[in-house]
């Protein structure tokens, strides 16, 4: 019995320097997927610029990728911690709207810069970019001109991502589904065996790619700048298809259950000025979604624009996102 | 009339078992509570899932089959020949033992993988191979990796509970080769291979981290991972609690099937005495033994061996000096003690009833109920408590505090099968030796425990916490469900830097890993378990 309870002593002692310190300041919490927080993503460095303005502390609670954010907010419903959730997509703008756990957003947003006009009342664009096959242009000399090149004419492989829980990857569902329609698993069967992997996120399928198990890869359009401005490699292009690329454009929104609505504001406000708009074209490699004094990065300004941007709207995806992830599932577990 | 106060045997016991069912509890309440949309119908009859079970049993089949028919002629070949390095050898095969299953994955990948030492050997050769290990062929690369070194231990130790007589029988007989193995051989590997088959196939049948990292996909996800995706993916409770419910149920009638087919394990015979074999001196016999010895441990050592290769070259990376590293090894060392500790505690408690119930009192059900609560995360998946843990405290309170000591008591839980194992036969010789004396002079609680149990458990106690601390410390099961928010565990930071572009610094980690887990394994094992070793 002693020892149980010395057992348990023990643990508590051991566990103690896990458990944070709670905080005077106001703490604003921020949901968020894993890219965004990481050493080497924007998170750290926004926090820091925030904190030095707001007098609060900033605090990230990331999953996975962006379609998981959703459902962990979905799960916590009313009771949940956070104020803003940051990373959703125009993808899933509905749904998350539908849930009524949101607030309307206290912004003006004239200043945007984005392919598509805003109208959303909830949420606030912070950063977009098209959906792109990135490759080792060592690898492939011709890369595919189109989706359906790729399916149907070309033996590369890839990598790509779990539409269920990652924004690309969902991305990429809905840019098969709208140039393919009702034969999009036929596609998905074709495209198939030459998937190496399917990952839960970005990062995991970008990382195979760069470890060169696949010459082809799911990302962005303006991932290269990446390898241009920290690697000095030339050798990673981003294909634009024929039929146009699938746009994505990131989101953040304000819940009604804030505990702190006017930090989440301001924070949202905070999303829009340079301090945070000029670090994401070097940490999350996407286009920032205001027009900034500082302007673009050079490597940006030598990207393709794609011919048509494809884009569902919200409410379509909201309503068909299951029926067509069970599909996909469907067709790829064959 | 006042009576000196009697020990209790049941008691420890029934604390520990107690404690064990509050959690489960606690974390099936929780489930079932946040799964408002509970449709085991609808769930059941999704044709995914089908196609989910279906894989799942193929790999932990193909797993367990390849395994042991890979185990078997090693074993054997170890059992009849004496050469130098064959200690090494042995203690080489317990190795898989302690490395994580995300470091074995990420050898496997390395040696084996698109571009990795195997396609950069057969290219310099000029007979390029790019295999395509994502799927069925990496994850059983990775569960053979980690399984048939246990087989052929365990098959080794069989082979030694062949009484010398029958050796000295076989000789004078003639009998060699096929006769030998089938009339001699065969029998005693017959009682031990069912029990053994069955545990591989469970722990393939549940394997996490290396479906996770090596699997490619829905095409090749298990129901564990399902579990995990329902969880972590779809935050849908009622998906993971149906998906829950399957896997309780078949790994039950698993469990259940394995323990019929077990024989009596022989348990008297020639122990420790060299064995007195002469056979396997023709040349073909030699040329056999010599193959498999040699496949067997370059299949076991390449994978190490590419960890710390990849691992040495990525020393220089700035990650070394990184905060988040040794924040997140920090972490695991707190939740690996923190996990061995009560893994250890319940264990003893258990066995320590469990002895004094069947020898003497007689009482074995009860003992038999002490045995199996500690065995029941076999059948009950781990992420399944976790994450019922995770969403009972869901709203009430601040996660992040309670993550790391959810994923330390779920640890916790899942070494208890192994702990338990070790202890129960200590503790039973303890009471068979001592127990009327230790009775008779009303010896109990922490006298006898110090007196009695102590010098005959310190070995086993030992070396089952290192072994608790051990696999916590690599484990990537509980913590993937839990690892952000600043509550990364090595683990967990491994599975992230592999995928993004740290592939370098994961590299690192991973030797990292290995080397505290096996430091950490080492230690504990000298310092509790005392200095003799067997």
């Amino acid at each position: 019995m002693l020892r149980l309870l010395a057992a348990t002593l023990l643990t508590a002692i051991a566990l103690a320097p896990a458990l944070p310190a709670s905080a005077e300041t106001p703490v604003l919490k921020v949901y968020t997927y894993e890219s965004f927080t990481a050493e080497w993503g924007p998170g750290p460095q926004i926090k820091k610029a925030f904190e030095a303005e707001c007098g609060c502390t900033v605090e990230f609670t990331s999953v996975e990728d962006g379609v998981a954010l959703l459902s962990r907010l979905k799960l916590e419903g009313k009771a949940s911690q956070a104020d803003v959730v940051l990373g959703l997509d125009t993808n899933l703008t509905a749904e998350a709207a539908a849930t009524g756990l949101f607030a309307p957003h206290a912004g003006k947003l004239d200043n945007l810069s984005l392919p598509i006009a805003w109208a959303d009342p909830i949420f606030v664009p912070y950063d977009w970019s098209y959906f792109a096959f990135v490759y080792d242009k060592t690898k492939v000399p011709n890369p595919p001109k189109s989706l359906r090149d790729l399916v149907e004419n070309s033996d590369l492989e890839l990598t790509i991502q779990d539409p269920r829980t990652s924004t690309p990857g969902l991305g990429l569902l809905l840019w098969v589904k709208q140039v393919y329609g009702d034969k999009a698993p036929e596609a998905w069967a074709k495209l198939k065996p030459r998937i190496l992997t399917v990952t839960p996120g970005w990062s995991e399928s970008y990382g195979l790619f760069r470890k060169g198990e696949v010459p082809m890869t799911l990302s962005y359009l303006t991932s290269p700048p990446y390898h241009v401005m920290e690697e000095h490699d030339d050798n990673v292009g981003a294909a634009v298809f024929e039929e146009g690329n699938y746009l994505q454009v990131e989101v953040a929104g304000k819940l009604a259950s804030a505990k702190h609505p006017e930090l989440a504001d301001r924070f949202l406000a905070f999303m829009l000025t340079a301090a945070f708009q000029d670090t994401l074209p070097t940490t999350q490699w996407m286009y920032p979604a205001v027009k900034t004094a500082a302007g673009l990065p050079d490597a940006y300004k030598a990207l393709p624009t794609p011919p048509k941007a494809l884009l569902y709207p919200s409410e379509e995806v909201a309503a068909k996102r299951a029926g067509w992830i069970a599909e996909w599932l469907q067709a790829m577990s064959k | 009339m006042e009576r000196p106060a009697r020990a209790i045997p049941s008691l420890p016991g029934l604390i520990a078992l107690l404690a064990i069912l509050a959690l489960i509890g606690a974390a099936t309440t929780g489930l079932v509570r946040a799964a408002t949309d509970l449709d085991l119908l609808a769930a059941w009859t999704d044709p995914y899932l089908w196609s989910v079970l279906r894989f799942t049993v193929l790999q932990a089949g193909l797993s367990t089959l390849i395994s042991i028919a890979v185990a078997i002629p090693v074993a054997r070949a170890l059992s009849r020949r004496r050469f130098p390095g064959r200690t090494l050898l042995l203690r080489l095969f317990g190795l898989p033992m302690v490395v994580p299953a995300v470091a074995g994955a990420f050898g496997i990948l390395t040696l084996f993988g698109r571009s990795g030492l195997l396609a950069e050997l057969t290219a310099a050769l000029g007979w390029p191979l790019r295999p395509n290990i994502y799927g069925l062929t990496g994850i059983l690369l990775a569960h053979v990796f980690f399984n048939m070194p246990f087989a052929v231990r365990v098959l080794l130790a069989a082979w030694s509970t062949i009484p010398a007589e029958s050796w000295r029988l076989a000789a004078m007989l003639g009998l060699r080769g096929g006769d030998l193995f089938r009339l001699v051989e065969w029998p005693v590997l017959r009682r031990q291979l069912p029990g053994l088959a069955a545990l591989i196939f469970l722990l393939c049948f549940t394997s996490f981290a290396v479906v996770l990292t090596l699997g490619s996909g829905p095409a090749s996800a298990t129901i564990e991972i399902a579990i995990y995706q329902a969880l972590r993916f779809d935050f849908d409770p009622g998906r993971a609690v149906a998906l829950s419910l399957l896997q309780v149920a078949l790994c039950a009638l698993m469990v259940l099937a394995a323990m019929r087919l077990t024989g009596r394990v022989a348990d008297e015979g020639g122990i420790g005495r060299p064995v007195l074999r002469t056979d396997g001196g023709t040349r073909t016999a030699k040329a056999i033994d010599t193959t498999a010895l040699a496949l067997a441990a370059g299949f076991v050592v390449m994978p190490l061996l590419a960890i710390l290769v990849e691992g040495l070259g990525g020393l220089g990376k700035p990650i070394l000096v990184s905060a988040t590293l040794w924040r997140a090894a920090g972490r695991s060392l707190a939740v690996a003690l923190g996990a061995g500790v009560i893994a250890l505690a319940l264990g003893w408690a258990l066995a320590h009833s469990i002895a004094a119930l069947r020898i003497g009192r007689q009482r074995r059900r009860l003992a038999r109920l002490f045995e199996l609560s500690g065995t029941v995360v076999l059948v009950v998946p781990p992420l399944a408590i976790g994450a019922g843990l995770f969403v009972t405290l869901l709203g009430t309170t601040d996660l992040r505090r309670w993550a790391l000591v959810i994923v330390a008591l779920v640890n916790a839980l899942m070494a208890l099968p192994f702990v338990l194992r070790l202890l129960v036969g200590a503790a039973e010789l303890a009471q068979h030796r001592h127990g009327r004396l230790a009775d008779s002079l009303a010896l109990s609680g922490w006298a006898r425990l110090r007196l009695v149990e102590w010098p005959l458990l310190r070995r086993p106690a030992g070396f089952a916490l290192a072994l608790a601390t051990g696999l916590a410390f690599g484990d990537l099961g509980v913590a993937a469900l839990f690892g952000s928010d600043g509550n990364e565990t090595l683990p967990v930071l491994v599975a992230q830097l592999l995928g993004a572009y740290r592939l370098q610094e994961a590299s690192t980690v991973v030797l990292l890993l290995v080397l505290f887990g096996l430091l950490l394994f080492a230690l504990i094992e000298r310092i509790l378990g005392g200095r003799e070793r067997g």
